[in-house]
Formats: structure tokens, sequence, C-alpha cells
């Protein structure tokens, strides 16, 4: 059952995944994206981290989406027109993708622990969202309160980014 | 019983799409989609390792989680910064195409 749920929701990742490249309009590949980290989030779900999984799709799915879809929107991009296609960039390009998965499978099957499945968690419920909030502002408190900062100076940059000049 | 070889295939599989689309795609929107996507199967990858690696007290390491946490943060701060550089560049140049921005090119 568990195994049949990940295989549903890998392929629909990676299909979805495949999708943002492979379409032609950014609006079918913003949308194609959503769907992938929806597909992730159910494999977050799997891995029993439910905090991690409800965050990505809040903030993924959620919010940067509707920036990508409202950035498409303002600058009106249409479908692009059919450019020819550059040999050597396609051939550059499975280059480096057959190298960096021969490498991934060479580094994953030298794992001792590969064919590990999971181990059991010591009560059925842990709730894991006050796990993490422990670790969060026990343990790491202080790049919590980096990450504030740095939130606010992206906002100042956006700010300052997209203000127009005045003539 | 998915193993952790499965999780990390998957990741594996889906930074190696961000990365063609990131080689291929000429549309500047399309190269930073690429690029979340990459950021996304780093934090799989990072939850599975947690999810598969339990410390003393049997629990998954939730420092990775964290780690996963701030990631996402740093992407959507990412995002919002590069979007607005993005659309800068529009109002500079009426395109979204790399090929097209070859100001700084000898």
């Amino acid at each position: 059952m568990q195994l049949a749920l990940f295989w549903v929701f890998a392929i629909l990742t990676l299909l979805f995944g495949a999708g943002v490249v492979v379409f032609r309009s950014p609006v079918s590949s913003a949308m194609s994206l959503v769907m992938s980290f929806v597909g992730l989030a159910a494999l977050f779900v799997t891995l029993d981290a439910f905090f991690i999984a409800v965050v990505q799709v809040l903030v993924y799915a959620g919010a940067v989406m509707v920036l990508f879809l409202f950035i498409i929107m303002l600058l009106d991009l249409r479908t692009e027109g059919r450019r020819p296609v550059k040999l050597a960039a396609w051939a550059g390009g499975g280059m480096v993708l057959v190298g960096f998965l021969s490498a991934l499978t060479k580094v994953v099957f030298s794992l001792p622990e590969a064919a590990q499945t999971k181990p059991d968690l010591p009560l059925p419920g842990v709730n894991d969202v006050a796990q993490v909030g422990f670790a969060l502002f026990r343990n790491f408190n202080l790049p919590f309160q980096i990450i504030g900062v740095l939130l606010l100076v992206a906002t100042i940059g956006v700010v300052v980014l997209s203000r127009r000049e005045l003539k | 019983m998915p193993t952790l070889a499965h999780y990390l295939f998957v990741s594996g599989g889906l930074f190696a799409i961000g990365l063609l689309g990131v080689l291929l795609r000429r549309n500047i929107l399309i190269i930073f989609m690429g690029l979340e996507l990459m950021l996304n199967a780093a934090n799989l990858s990072l939850v599975a390792f947690s999810r598969f690696h339990p410390g003393h007290d049997g629990l998954p390491g939730y420092s990775a989680q964290v780690f996963v946490f701030f990631i996402i943060t740093v992407a959507a701060a990412e995002v919002a910064v590069g979007l607005a550089i993005i659309v800068a560049l529009f109002r500079a140049k009426q395109t979204t195409h790399v090929e097209d921005l070859d100001t700084l090119k000898f």
C-alpha cells in the first residue's frame, strides 16, 4: 500500500516536473510546477514530515506560484515561438544529465543503508509540529532570527527594485 | 515499503529535470522554475535522510526538517527578489528571452 502510494506520487512529481521543462506556454509550466509541488508534499507525508508538507503547499504551491502567475500576467507573456533547436545545447544538457544520473546511481548503491526500509517510530502518532518547533526555537534560535532579517532585507530590496524612477 | 534509495532516486530525477530546464530553456521565468525544482529536490533528500536515520530516542532527525524550513524561507525570499529583477529587466528590454539579453556580452 505504502509502496503503491509512493509510486503514484513519485511519478506525479516527476511527470509534472518534466512538464515544466517541456511545455511552451509559461502558464502551463507554472500550473505544472504547482502539481509537481503538491506531489512532493504528498511524498513528505509518506516520510511522516507533516509540518514540512503543509509548509510546502502553503509557501510553494500557494504563495510562490501565485507570485509566478502574477508576473506572467504582468509581463503578458505569450507562448514561445519555435526557435531553432541548438544541437550543442541539447548535447551538453544530455551529457550533464547522463553524468549526473550515473554518479547518483553509483553513490546511492554504495550507501550501506540504501536498501533499508523506514524504521518504526517509537509512538504511532509523533507530534512532529511540536518537535520541529522545539528544534527551531531551542537549537536554531539564532539562525531563525537571521532568517527574519533576511526576509526583511528581501522585502526592502523588492520595493527598491520595483520602484519606478520619477522623471 | 519504499527504501531510502527510492526517495534518493526521485530526488535525483527531480534535480536532473530542474538542471535540464536551466540548461535548455531560454525563457528566464522557466529557468527560474527550474531553480525551484532543484531546491525542492534537495529538500526531499534531506527529509528522506532525516526519516531513515532516527536519533537515539527513535525520532527522526528534526534538525534536517528545520533546515528544510530555512531552505523554503530562503527560496521564497529569492523568488521575490528574482521576480522583481525580471520585472525590472522586462521594463528595460521588453524581453524575457535570455539570448536577447546580451548587453554585457563581449
